[in-house]
């Protein structure tokens, strides 16, 4: 590290979108040739500072300085003039382009023709010079997420970038990927470059950056402190919080027989690599088992096996079914309810009214259908009163599901999912983007379901909501379970290690675990 | 040049008024009339003659109304199949050649015969629509297949089709069944022939020389049908369900692949009835060019009336209109010219529906 | 049955074929399906013929029929890219359009004989044994011309950066949008080229391959069978050069399967009874089907296939500037 200006300075930095404060007086600064980690969980703020930084959004005050000048972005291509690279967490890369095709989309020269070889042996230069390794000629779709990422930032090299943020670069990576992408971005400061990178595992952090910055809903908690020296119990806390929260609403319950066994279970993402690693855990009737992690590391995919959205090995059984890689149908005829992530693509039919949105589950059934037909009227009836009883904001029931808000989609999806009276509930991330009052209102519900004896397995970012409404936390991460407490004894220090790669024996032998 | 204004599209946030979709496709008929009145204008036409012999041709008189009915028959029920496999967006361009394959396929009871000939006309009659339905729904099944199966692009399977159809109808109609070395079938036993009011000339003067025929009965019936399964019936939500969103069908619990095959024989099913109709209610025979291109507006029709049954029986008429007019009016290729102009302004409106058109000053208006 | 004639005839009737699917396919490369094609291709046919006709000058002929096609192309690019139309529907549109335009302005022009586009020999070429005569001996200009095209749009889609960006915006128009390329106005650029091309097409019918004017039968299909082919040619234009000439070499083969008592030593049954040849002119449609099953099942294996942005309107995520 170098003494002198700042490469980036960032000061009193405020992003404020319709109805949320993104980032709230955030003071950020890079020290040339030095690699700085900006820690925090889902919806911290750090994407969003990092997309100001890199021109994509304005802030709403504050001022930032690169190199020591005062700068104002108003476009990604301002911010690329600046040296200013940034390395998304989901690539944009033309999958059946060649490596060096995708680096040279863009640019102005060559103007027209284009001598591949000798643009590849550029683009192999560029490579030598800063340790980054892909073979020029490969397609996009050929290569592993590691080497898609090498091009990501050979991207931002080949234009000049001297400061490079990279969003979540491990997120996507297998473990020995992830040693060689550390070795990549510390021989990239030994070529004088700077690196901001984002990430919310501890571990990494601790191996290969020189200072970290942490947000917590969008404030700073810790600013700029050096690693050397740093204790991870406290790093999790400045992640995570110090709130520890009292239970008050919940009832004492003996959980009945078991309805959902997991055992063992592996699973693929989209990509290719594998998001379960032998998943197992158990919810009872009128218990609910909450399962806490940052967002990623393996609970979507953990919802989908377990509805029939996703293939996988291992068993799923409920209610004694094995219902393991079975078509969704079969989930909802066992009364699984499934409330999903996705709530636009996957949860509701955007060109169709509240009222076919609600029916989804039910339309087969009396009042609504008897398997031939569908009495709209009584399926009317039946959105209303939902609409009603979960304070829906929609001009009708006629009112077509795309132009709802995100909160009142979710609570069309809650009304729907709940009230078909199921025996499990698999909830994934239910209150994400609804307002105090709607939160409530959703946990309310869950906590009504499961005193009317349902099984719920409850994923959530919310560790508030998870200690408020589960009988139990496990925690998952890269597609494990680090350990399951019960959220009276537990504290959330306990948690936050876990949630960042600590099991919970070893945290209990007061051992820090390996890397 | 700088205009005082800005034109701003800007996304519709509410709901839309219940009359708008109605409203925005009668406005693009207009207006792609007037666009046709003027380009008939440039090539040297009189727009308005045209015009009021296009209204006597059509709606004029009792004859020419039947005319026009009959011409919307198969229209009907072309626009009926095409809506059908729409809202599932499935695209079944090839509701031509299930025309031929059904009017094959009820031909072959009277050509095989499949049922004695001198058996009641209501037994002839209905096992032609059956069979005619039948003839439609395995065109209709063959794309499915590919496409549920295979996932290959069912716009070409669909179309290719349309030509094996129609030369497979050439081969028996020049070949085997050709009456006296002429391209067609011998005409049909009267008993195979769709009732006509022209029937009943005898009890009632009026009806003479009217050949609409009960075809349009059966596709008032079809509308019926088709209007029931999509508002009322169980199978109409699945569909609309996986038409808008088939990843939340999944979720639901939809099998996706069956439904795709039920729903091409289905479409295929009405677009064959369609030919049956045809070959029984007006030619009495089988021989080429028994459409004039009917499976192709059959999608505009379908656009047009937005995928709505009763929409489909009104445009139909109008359609059937402008195939009567466009029979007698020269230039010969206007009717065509005004179909493609009305689906060409159709879809132009349809982003009214999504977005509202701002008109914002961008200069203060000066003193 | 003589292959020499059925090549040579082929390679005019392929040339019809060529410069359709290869327009189909540079608009389908960037992401834009029209399906217009029969009705820009018959539209520019009549201009062609219509031009020629009244100005005495076949080329003057062409460039009206390109012209006019792509203004065609370009109705069909303001409704997808700008309006978001759906695709499919529009390009089936323009054909209504493109066929009832072609009709109405068309009319009398039947039986009319304009000044043609030459056809000629190509010294030297011409004397090589067997290739000579079918490709180089009394053949239109445009077939030379096709010739030369296609080399040249290889080179073009492959090895320049216009290509290269034509690629890259049908695939993920979002990685070229972040970059800096301008992903509607490309799309409009390469629609009204490839609309051109269909009118080339047309006009390759009207004015050099089969002269004349005979209203709608003047294309019978040729469109609908390039938009078949360009899935057939993998969106690849030596692939569609290939797939053009082998449709066209097919269909005068199929007429010429039908003439000759004996056939490969067998009594032709299309000989003694012609209406046989119903099914052999089902074989290019039924080919194109087949050819669409194969290319499905192997384009997952080799993650080769459609443009992955095609017919999906381009729409920018929301920037918060």
């Amino acid at each position: 590290m170098k003494d002198g200006p700042y490469a980036v300075e960032m000061k009193d930095i405020v992003i404020r979108f319709p109805g949320v404060l993104a980032n709230d007086n955030v003071n950020l600064t890079l020290k040339p040739g030095e690699i700085h980690a900006l820690l925090g969980e889902n919806g911290a703020g750090k994407s969003t500072l990092m997309n100001v930084l890199s021109g994509l959004y304005k802030q709403t005050s504050g001022t930032i300085k690169v190199q020591g000048e005062e700068v104002n972005f108003n476009s990604p291509r301002d911010a690329i003039d600046k040296g200013i690279g940034m390395v998304h967490q989901h690539f944009m890369l033309v999958p059946v382009q060649t490596v060096t095709e995708n680096i040279l989309i863009g640019l102005d020269t060559p103007k027209f023709y284009m001598n591949m070889n000798k643009l590849d042996e550029q683009i192999v230069t560029l490579q030598e010079k800063f340790g980054l390794q892909v073979d020029p000629k490969a397609l996009i779709w050929q290569l592993s997420v590691g080497e898609q990422q090498r091009v990501e930032i050979l991207k931002t090299l080949y234009r000049g970038a001297d400061i490079l943020i990279l969003d979540e670069p491990t997120a996507v990576l297998a473990p020995q990927e992830i040693d060689e992408f550390m070795l990549t971005m510390r021989s990239l400061v030994d070529q004088g470059k700077s690196i901001i990178f984002i990430s919310h595992k501890l571990q990494e952090v601790e191996e290969v950056a020189d200072r970290i910055t942490v947000l917590r809903k969008g404030v700073v908690t810790a600013e700029g402190i050096e690693i050397a020296g740093l204790d991870r119990r406290k790093l999790a806390q400045l992640m995570v919080g110090r709130d520890v929260i009292f239970s008050v609403a919940k009832s004492e319950q003996e959980p009945g027989d078991v309805v959902l066994s997991v055992r063992d279970l592996k699973a693929e993402n989209n990509k290719g690599v594998p998001a379960l690693r032998g998943v197992s855990l158990e919810v009872r009737a009128g218990e609910t088992l909450g399962i806490a992690g940052v967002s990623g590391n393996g609970q979507s995919e953990l919802a989908e096996c377990i509805t029939g959205l996703r293939e996988a090995q291992g068993s799923v059984k409920i209610g004694g079914e094995e219902l393991v890689n079975a078509h969704p149908m079969k989930a909802i005829k066992a009364n699984v309810s499934h409330i999903p992530e996705d709530r636009t693509h996957v949860g509701t039919a955007p060109n169709l009214s509240i009222t076919d949105n609600t029916i989804m589950k039910c339309y087969r059934t009396a009042p609504i259908g008897n398997g031939v037909t569908v009495n709209r009227s009584n399926a009317r009836t039946y959105a209303r009163e939902l609409k009603e009883s979960y304070d829906i904001l929609a001009p009708g029931v006629s009112t077509l599901a795309r132009k709802l808000s995100g909160g009142n989609l979710q609570k069309v999806i809650l009304a729907r999912e709940i009230s078909s009276d199921p025996n499990l509930i698999v909830a994934v991330q239910p209150t994400r983007g609804l307002d105090v009052g709607a939160i409530e209102a959703v946990q309310r519900v869950l906590l009504a379901q499961r005193e009317a004896g349902t099984a719920i397995l409850l994923i959530s970012e919310e560790l508030e909501e998870l200690f408020t409404l589960s009988d139990r936390i496990a925690v998952i991460f890269e597609g494990e379970i680090m350990g399951t407490v019960d959220p009276r004894d537990a504290d959330v220090d306990t948690i936050g290690l876990m949630m960042t790669g600590t099991r919970l024996e070893d945290i209990q032998k007061g051992v820090e675990a390996q890397a | 040049m700088n205009l005082p204004f800005d034109i701003r599209f800007e996304k519709r946030s509410e709901d839309n008024a219940w009359w708008l979709p109605a409203a925005t496709s009668l406005g693009a008929v207009v207006v792609a009339f007037i666009v046709s009145g003027i380009i008939l204008k440039l090539i040297g036409g009189q727009p308005l003659v045209v015009g009021k012999f296009f209204w006597e041709a059509t709606f004029g008189s009792w004859a020419t109304i039947s005319d026009t009915l009959v011409k919307a028959t198969p229209l009907i029920l072309v626009g009926l199949a095409c809506s059908v496999a729409f809202k599932m967006k499935l695209w079944n361009i090839g509701a031509e050649g299930q025309f031929y394959m059904g009017a094959f396929f009820a031909s072959l009871v009277v050509l095989v015969p499949i049922v004695p000939l001198d058996s009641p006309k209501i037994v002839i009659i209905g096992s032609m629509m059956i069979m005619g339905m039948i003839g439609g729904a395995i065109w209709g099944f063959f794309p499915g297949f590919l496409k549920a199966k295979f996932n290959v692009n069912e716009i070409i399977t669909t179309l290719m089709l349309n030509y094996v159809a129609i030369l497979w109808n050439n081969f028996w109609i020049f070949d085997r069944w050709s009456d006296g070395g002429f391209q067609m079938t011998p005409t049909f036993v009267k008993s195979a022939w769709l009732p006509r009011l022209a029937d009943y000339a005898r009890q009632y003067k009026a009806f003479s020389g009217i050949t609409l025929h009960l075809g349009v009965i059966i596709g008032f019936a079809a509308a019926i049908l088709v209007w029931w399964i999509f508002s009322r019936s169980r199978w109409g939500y699945e569909i609309k369900l996986i038409g808008d969103n088939p990843k939340a069908a999944r979720y639901a619990g939809l099998n996706i692949s069956r439904n795709i095959i039920l729903v091409m024989m289905f479409s295929g099913a009405l677009a064959g009835l369609a030919g049956m109709s045809e070959i029984s209610g007006v030619v009495h025979r089988l021989q080429e060019r028994i459409s004039p291109g009917y499976g192709f507006t059959g999608i505009i029709i379908a656009w047009l009336a937005k995928l709505d049954p009763f929409a489909v029986i009104v445009v139909s008429i109008l359609f059937g209109a402008l195939i009567v007019a466009g029979r007698e009016i020269q230039p010969s290729g206007l009717a065509q010219l005004l179909q493609g102009i009305i689906l060409f302004m159709v879809i132009s409106s349809d982003v009214l529906l999504r977005y509202k058109i701002r008109i914002v000053r961008t200069q203060p208006a000066t003193a | 049955m003589n292959l020499e004639i059925i090549l040579h005839a082929g390679l005019a009737t392929g040339t019809i074929l060529l410069f359709a699917t290869i327009g189909e396919l540079i608009t389908e490369r960037s992401g834009i399906i029209n399906l217009g094609v029969e009705g820009m291709m018959l539209v520019g046919a009549m201009m062609g013929f219509s031009v020629s006709l009244s100005t005495g000058n076949p080329w003057l002929g062409v460039l009206a029929a390109m012209f006019a096609a792509g203004i065609l192309g370009l109705a069909h690019g303001l409704v997808t890219i700008h309006f978001q139309a759906d695709q499919v529907v529009s390009g089936l549109a323009l054909t209504f359009l493109g066929t009832g335009l072609a009709l109405v302005l068309g009319e009398g022009l039947t039986g009319k004989n304009p000044p043609l586009l030459p056809e000629f020999t190509i010294p030297g070429l011409s004397s090589i044994p067997f290739i000579g005569p079918v490709f180089f001996t009394d053949l239109s200009i445009l077939v030379y011309i096709g010739y030369i095209f296609i080399p040249l749009v290889w080179f073009y889609i492959y090895k320049t950066r216009p290509g290269m960006h034509l690629r890259a915006i049908g695939e993920k128009p979002e990685a070229a949008d972040t970059l800096g390329v301008n992903v509607y106005r490309l799309r409009y650029f390469y629609v009204f080229v490839g609309a051109c091309l269909a009118g080339l097409a047309g006009v390759t019918i009207s004015l050099a391959v089969s002269p004349g004017w005979y209203s709608a039968q003047t294309t019978s299909g040729q469109g609908w069978i390039a938009i078949g082919l360009v899935i057939f040619a993998q969106w690849n234009p030596l692939r569609a050069a290939f797939g053009a000439y082998l449709f066209g070499a097919l269909q005068r083969g199929i007429l010429d399967l039908q003439g000759p008592a004996v056939l490969l030593g067998f009594a032709n049954p299309l000989f003694i009874n012609s209406n046989w040849g119903f099914f052999l002119k089902m074989m290019p449609y039924l080919l194109v089907i087949l050819a669409l099953v194969i290319g499905s099942r192997t384009a997952i294996k080799k993650h080769i296939g459609a443009p992955a942005a095609l017919g999906i309107p381009y729409i920018r995520g929301e920037r918060g500037l």
